[in-house]
C-alpha cells in the first residue's frame, strides 16, 4: 500500500510541471504585447517597461520560463497587480471560504442524493424512484449560476428568510482561527456568529451541490440496484433479518465503492468549479478572486491562482485514488 | 460484414417475415423504445426548429429597443399584453424573440465546440493508439494536463488570455473537451490493434489511415456518438456560463447567459427577465442530456453506469 501511495504521489510530478509549462504559456496567447494589455493603451513607456522587466518579458522564452519555475517552487508567485500583496497571501486569505463552501456542498449533495438513491434502489419503479430520477436528470443540466438568482429572487427579496450574499453580516464579530467561520464559531463559542454563518452558507452551499447531488443519486441508486440483485442479499432476507439491516449493512456498505469515488472526484471538481457560485453570491473564494483578477487583466494573479487550483485539483484525484485502493482490496494495487 | 438477428443460435425468431437488420438499426429500434431519449429528441427538434426558423417564429426583431415599453411584465401578469408575451428588458426589447433567437446561439456554439474537440480528440486519440510508444505517451500526458483543470476554470482562463469573444468562448470550451474524446478513441484503437481482422487488413497492404478510418474507427463509434450528444449539453451549459460572467457573447447578442447577466441587473424590478434565459438554457441542456443517456442505453448497454 505505501509503494502505491508513493508510486502515486512520484506521478505527480510529470502531471504538475506539465500545468505549470501550460499555464507559463498561457500568457503567450494574449494577441500583442501582454505588458500593454495588462496597463491599457494609454500607458506610459516608463510603467510598461517596468511591467515587461518585472514579468521577465524581455528574457528568451527558456529564461522566463525557469525564472517562474524557481519562483513556483519558492512558493513565490508575484505580486497581484491591484493591491500589490504578494499572490500567495491573497491566495491563502481567501482558499478557507472556497473550502467551507465546498465542503458544505459536498456534505449536502452526498447527505441528500444518497439518501434518494438508497430510497429509489429499494423502491425500484416506485412514484418516489421515478421522480427523484426525473429530479436528478433536471439537476445535471441545472445552470447553477441561474438557480442562484431565482433561489436568491424567493428566499431573500421575497421571503426575507435567506441574507442575499457573503460570508458574515457586516456587524457580527468573529475572531477568526481557521477563517472557516462556522468552525471558528463553535471553537469560540460565538453562537449568534455561528448562526450567522450558516444562514450565509445555506443558499450558496446548495445551489453549488445540485450537480454532484444529482450525480451522487444516481450513481448510488445504480449501484445498490447491481448490490441487491446478488445472491447473498437473498439469504440474508430469507434468514429474516430486518429489511434495514439488509439495505444497509449488506447491501449499502458492499455498494459504496463507486460512490466514494464519485463524491472525491465531485469534490475535486467543486474546488475549482465555485467560481459562479462564488461570483453571484459574492462570496469571497479563491474562484471570485481567480476571476476579478481576469477582469482586472491582472494575468499574473490569473497564472498563480490557475496554478495553485489545478494543483490542488490533483491533489484530491490522488487522494480520491487512494482511498479507492484502500477501501476495495479486489483493486489489486498496480 | 451484418449479423443478423436469425443468423445467432438460441432465441432467434422464426418467422418467415423476420428480415435481416443491421446493428445500427437494431439501435435505432431499442432507441425508439426509449421514452427517455425520445423525450430528448423531441426536446431538441423544438430547439432545432426555433433554431432554424427564428425570424419566422420570433414576433420581433430581437435586438429592436422600444422605451416606452420597458420592463413590461408577461402577458399572464395584471400589465402583461399580448405584444410582448414574456415581458420586455430594460431597453424594452421583446423577451420572447430574444430567446428564440438565443437558441439559434447556443446550437452552433454547440456545432462549433463539439466539432473542434471531436475532431482533434478523435485525431489524437487515434494516434496515440495507433503509433503508441513515446507518441502515445506524449499526446496522453498532455490530454492527462489538460484533464488536470476543473473544465469551467480552463475555459475561463483560456478565454480571458485570448480576449473575451463568443468565438473564443466556443475554442475554449471544444479544447476543454478533447481529452474525453481522445480517451475513447484511444481505448478502441488499442483494443482493436492487435485483433486478426485489422492484422489481416495490415497484411493485405492497406495503409494505415485505412487501417485506422476503416476498420478500427467504425468500432467506437457507439461511445463517440454518446460523447458527441453530452458534449452538446456541457458545451451549451459552459458557453452561457462564460456569457454570464461577460467572457463569451456580448450584448447586445441575444444569447442566453448574456441575458442572464443582464438580468441579474434587474433581479429587484423584472423577475422574468431572470427566469425565461434560464428556463431555455436549462431545457436544451437537458434535452441533450436526456438523448445522451437514452443513446448510451441503446447503443452499448456496457456503458451503462
Amino acid at each position: 500500500m505505501s509503494r502505491f501511495i508513493l508510486r502515486r504521489f512520484l506521478s505527480l510530478i510529470p502531471t504538475v510541471l506539465g500545468i505549470s509549462i501550460l499555464v507559463f504559456f498561457m500568457i503567450h496567447l494574449i494577441p500583442g504585447d501582454p505588458a500593454e494589455m495588462m496597463l491599457g493603451e494609454r500607458a506610459s513607456v516608463e510603467s510598461l517597461k517596468q511591467l515587461r522587466e518585472q514579468l521577465g518579458l524581455n528574457e528568451p522564452l527558456y529564461v522566463q520560463y525557469g525564472l517562474f519555475m524557481s519562483r513556483l517552487v519558492r512558493g513565490d508567485l508575484g505580486r497581484a497587480l491591484r493591491t500589490n500583496e504578494k499572490i500567495t497571501t491573497e491566495i491563502i486569505q481567501r482558499f478557507p471560504a472556497t473550502i467551507e463552501l465546498s465542503l458544505a456542498a459536498i456534505l449536502i449533495a452526498t447527505g441528500v442524493g444518497m439518501l434518494a438513491g438508497i430510497i429509489s434502489a429499494t423502491r425500484q419503479y416506485s412514484i418516489f424512484d421515478y421522480l427523484s430520477m426525473v429530479v436528478s436528470l433536471i439537476g445535471v443540466s441545472m445552470p447553477i449560476f441561474w438557480l442562484g438568482l431565482v433561489l436568491m429572487i424567493i428566499f431573500s427579496l421575497h421571503l426575507g428568510w435567506l441574507p442575499l450574499s457573503g460570508r458574515l453580516s457586516y456587524f457580527i464579530e468573529l475572531e477568526t482561527i481557521t477563517n472557516l467561520y462556522v468552525v471558528d464559531s463553535i471553537l469560540t463559542g460565538n453562537w449568534t456568529a455561528l448562526k450567522d454563518a450558516v444562514w450565509h452558507l445555506i443558499m450558496p452551499a446548495f445551489t453549488l451541490s445540485t450537480i454532484p447531488m444529482a450525480i451522487i443519486a444516481r450513481i448510488t441508486r445504480s449501484s445498490m440496484l447491481e448490490v441487491l440483485r446478488q445472491d447473498y442479499i437473498r439469504t440474508a432476507k430469507a434468514k429474516g433479518l430486518s429489511p434495514l439491516t439488509v439495505y444497509f449493512k449488506h447491501g449499502l456498505k458492499n455498494a459504496m465503492i463507486p460512490v466514494i469515488t464519485v463524491i472525491g472526484l465531485q469534490f475535486g471538481i467543486l474546488m475549482g468549479g465555485a467560481i459562479l457560485t462564488e461570483t453571484i453570491f459574492a462570496w469571497p473564494g479563491i474562484g471570485n478572486w481567480i476571476l476579478n483578477a481576469v477582469y482586472a487583466r491582472d494575468f499574473n494573479a490569473v497564472q498563480g491562482g490557475t496554478m495553485l487550483v489545478a494543483t490542488v485539483f490533483v491533489l484530491i484525484n490522488m487522494v480520491v485514488d487512494i482511498l479507492y485502493a484502500w477501501v476495495n482490496p479486489r483493486i489489486k494495487v498496480s | 460484414m451484418t449479423t443478423t438477428a436469425a443468423e445467432q443460435p438460441g432465441q432467434a425468431p422464426k418467422g418467415a417475415a423476420e428480415k435481416s437488420r443491421s446493428p445500427l438499426w437494431e439501435a435505432l429500434l431499442r432507441l425508439r423504445k426509449n421514452k427517455i431519449a425520445m423525450a430528448g429528441l423531441v426536446i431538441i427538434s423544438l430547439f432545432l426548429v426555433m433554431a432554424l426558423f427564428s425570424p419566422w417564429v420570433a414576433p420581433h426583431d430581437p435586438l429592436e429597443q422600444s422605451l416606452y415599453d420597458k420592463l413590461q411584465p408577461p402577458v399572464w401578469e395584471a400589465e402583461g399584453t399580448w405584444t410582448y408575451p414574456l415581458g420586455t428588458d430594460d431597453f424594452g426589447r421583446d423577451l420572447l424573440s430574444r430567446i428564440i433567437y438565443g437558441s439559434r446561439i447556443s446550437m452552433l456554439v454547440g456545432v462549433v465546440a463539439v466539432t473542434i474537440s471531436l475532431f482533434f480528440g478523435t485525431l489524437a486519440g487515434a494516434v496515440a493508439g495507433f503509433y503508441g510508444g513515446i507518441v502515445d505517451n506524449i499526446i496522453m500526458r498532455l490530454m492527462d494536463i489538460l484533464l488536470a483543470f476543473p473544465s469551467i476554470l480552463l475555459a475561463i482562463v483560456i478565454v480571458a488570455f485570448l480576449g473575451p469573444s463568443l468565438e473564443n468562448a466556443m475554442i475554449a470550451i471544444g479544447v476543454v473537451s478533447i481529452p474525453r474524446y481522445a480517451r475513447i478513441v484511444r481505448g478502441s484503437v488499442l483494443e482493436e490493434y492487435s485483433k486478426d481482422y485489422v492484422q489481416s487488413a495490415r497484411a493485405l497492404g492497406a495503409r494505415d489511415t485505412r487501417l485506422i478510418f476503416v476498420h478500427i474507427l467504425p468500432n467506437c463509434l457507439a461511445p463517440l456518438i454518446v460523447q458527441t450528444t453530452l458534449g452538446f449539453a456541457s458545451a451549451i451549459l459552459e458557453a452561457a456560463a462564460l456569457s454570464f460572467l461577460g467572457l463569451g457573447a456580448q450584448p447586445p447578442t441575444p444569447e442566453w447567459g448574456a441575458m442572464l447577466a443582464n438580468g441579474r441587473a434587474l433581479i429587484l424590478r423584472a423577475w422574468w427577465a431572470v427566469t425565461f434565459p434560464g428556463v431555455m438554457i436549462l431545457c436544451a441542456v437537458l434535452g441533450f442530456n436526456l438523448l445522451g443517456d437514452g443513446l448510451r442505453d441503446a447503443l452499448d448497454p456496457r456503458l451503462r453506469e
